[in-house]
């Protein structure tokens, strides 16, 4: 059992202070909230909107950025085409503009920089597993990249959040659908050979996309033999 | 009070279901997959039901055995707390009631803790799975229920939060004291009414 994590702190009054696009269909949100966040990497929030009669919508997101002692945060949300607050953050929502959120919440697909670890992520399932390699690389504990290892799948370049930090030696990213020309290995479903070769002695693997996604890559990582305890898996979207 | 949110008028509320309890929304056709843990393979041959602890008489069934008890099929609405709610769904098994009078918990015994093969627990007071309110169930929609949904099978909550609908059940162990689960010691709810939006400690 991983320690307990703290009891999420009440509802709170967010102000959005800077956004930015990832992709052609992923926003980041910098959230302002009143005090520090105290999350862990791998951690969430909820976000509530609340229409002028009253009702509400809230969805869970993943922090993005890592534990630091500032009182922001950075969302990362995925546009869903029929979703009512993800179309919300992305088509409506502004700098200077406030919303309702809770948290952190989730206390065991959390990351405290002090063991090894595998991250893979599918999709917008990079998002919580970019906290723990932007944790991993500091300043918070100090460099720690030489625990941590990412693969990432993703279709094609343009659907790559976070590009720019996806450069260094410990982050493998592999392309399902197509990849760029220079790409040795071509686009392809990840495989036992991508994990195999991001796996640290003694790693604890946090998984996290879809269901297949996290089916599929646990089904590796046991083909591998790594034990069932050192698999934490976090699943997101409609099951197959 | 309400903090509004500027420019969000909620398009989901125009077919809003009365079924849908605060802050949820209807998957439809979709049904989430959430589980902490790897999906696990159970063999039906090895599998077992427990009902332990505070019981005057433990017990135990095999897949056979459990499936030669009185049929009771659940036929209703299932709420998680990551804010989906599937409505009109239909799941049989058997009733913990039939299970309870085979096995009777002790005058001392208040609570219990659901425990799954994988090794996920979840805590409920034991009034919340007697009178009619809580199953063993094996099948969904009349078909064997998924791997991934908790098969070979679940247990079912469906009035409280679906976490405490243990997946890969293999027993109930009746406690004279409440304690946390799994997820109960993560920060969510002790007992996960979805009507109060119970969500997490302190709700």
């Amino acid at each position: 059992m991983p320690d307990p994590a703290p009891v999420p702190r009440p509802w709170q009054t967010a102000t959005v202070v800077a956004t930015r696009p990832e992709t052609a269909r992923a926003r980041t949100i910098r959230l302002a909230l009143d005090g520090p966040s105290g999350h862990l990497a791998g951690q969430h929030y909820v976000v509530r909107l609340t229409a002028p009669d009253g009702y509400t919508a809230s969805r869970s997101y993943s922090v993005a950025s890592p534990p630091d002692d500032s009182n922001e945060i950075e969302l990362t949300i995925e546009r869903l085409e029929d979703g009512e607050v993800s179309t919300f953050l992305h088509d409506d929502l502004e700098v200077g503009d406030t919303i309702e959120v809770r948290g952190p919440i989730g206390g065991f697909f959390v990351w405290r920089a002090d063991t090894p670890a595998l991250l893979v992520g599918g999709g917008s399932g990079l998002v919580p597993l970019m906290a723990m390699l932007r944790l991993a690389r500091g300043p918070a504990r100090g460099d720690r990249s030489d625990l941590v290892r990412l693969v990432t799948s993703v279709r094609s370049p343009d659907d790559l959040l976070y590009a720019a930090e996806l450069e260094g030696h410990e982050v493998t990213t592999v392309f399902t659908r197509q990849a760029p020309p220079d790409d040795r290995r071509g686009a392809g479903r990840i495989a036992a050979a991508d994990l195999a070769s991001a796996l640290l002695p003694d790693a604890t693997a946090f998984v996290c996309g879809s269901a297949g996604f996290a089916d599929h890559v646990t089904g590796l990582l046991r083909n591998l033999e790594v034990p069932v305890e050192r698999i934490r898996v976090e699943r997101f979207g409609p099951s197959a | 009070m309400a903090n509004f949110t500027r420019g969000f008028i909620g398009r989901g509320k125009a077919t809003r279901d009365e079924r849908l309890p605060p802050g949820q929304y209807d998957a439809r056709d979709d049904w989430p997959v959430l589980n902490a843990e790897a999906t696990p393979s159970i063999d039906t041959a090895t599998w077992t039901f427990a009902i332990e602890g505070e019981v005057d008489q433990p017990r135990t069934w095999t897949w056979d055995e459990i499936h030669s008890l009185a049929a009771s099929t659940y036929a209703g609405d299932i709420h998680c707390v990551t804010t989906w709610s599937k409505l009109g769904v239909t799941f049989s098994g058997v009733s913990v009631d039939t299970l309870l009078d085979l096995a009777p918990p002790s005058a001392s015994a208040t609570h219990v803790m659901a425990f799954s093969s994988t090794g996920y627990s979840t805590n409920l007071p034991l009034d919340d799975v007697r009178g009619g309110k809580a199953w063993v169930v094996w099948e969904y929609e009349g078909a064997p229920l998924p791997v991934a949904h908790g098969g070979p099978a679940r247990l079912l909550v469906p009035h409280l939060y679906f976490w405490k609908s243990a997946k890969w059940v293999a027993g109930l162990r009746l406690m004279d004291h409440d304690e946390p689960g799994f997820w109960e010691q993560n920060g969510y709810h002790d007992r996960g009414d979805p009507w109060l939006e119970q969500r997490y400690q302190g709700d």
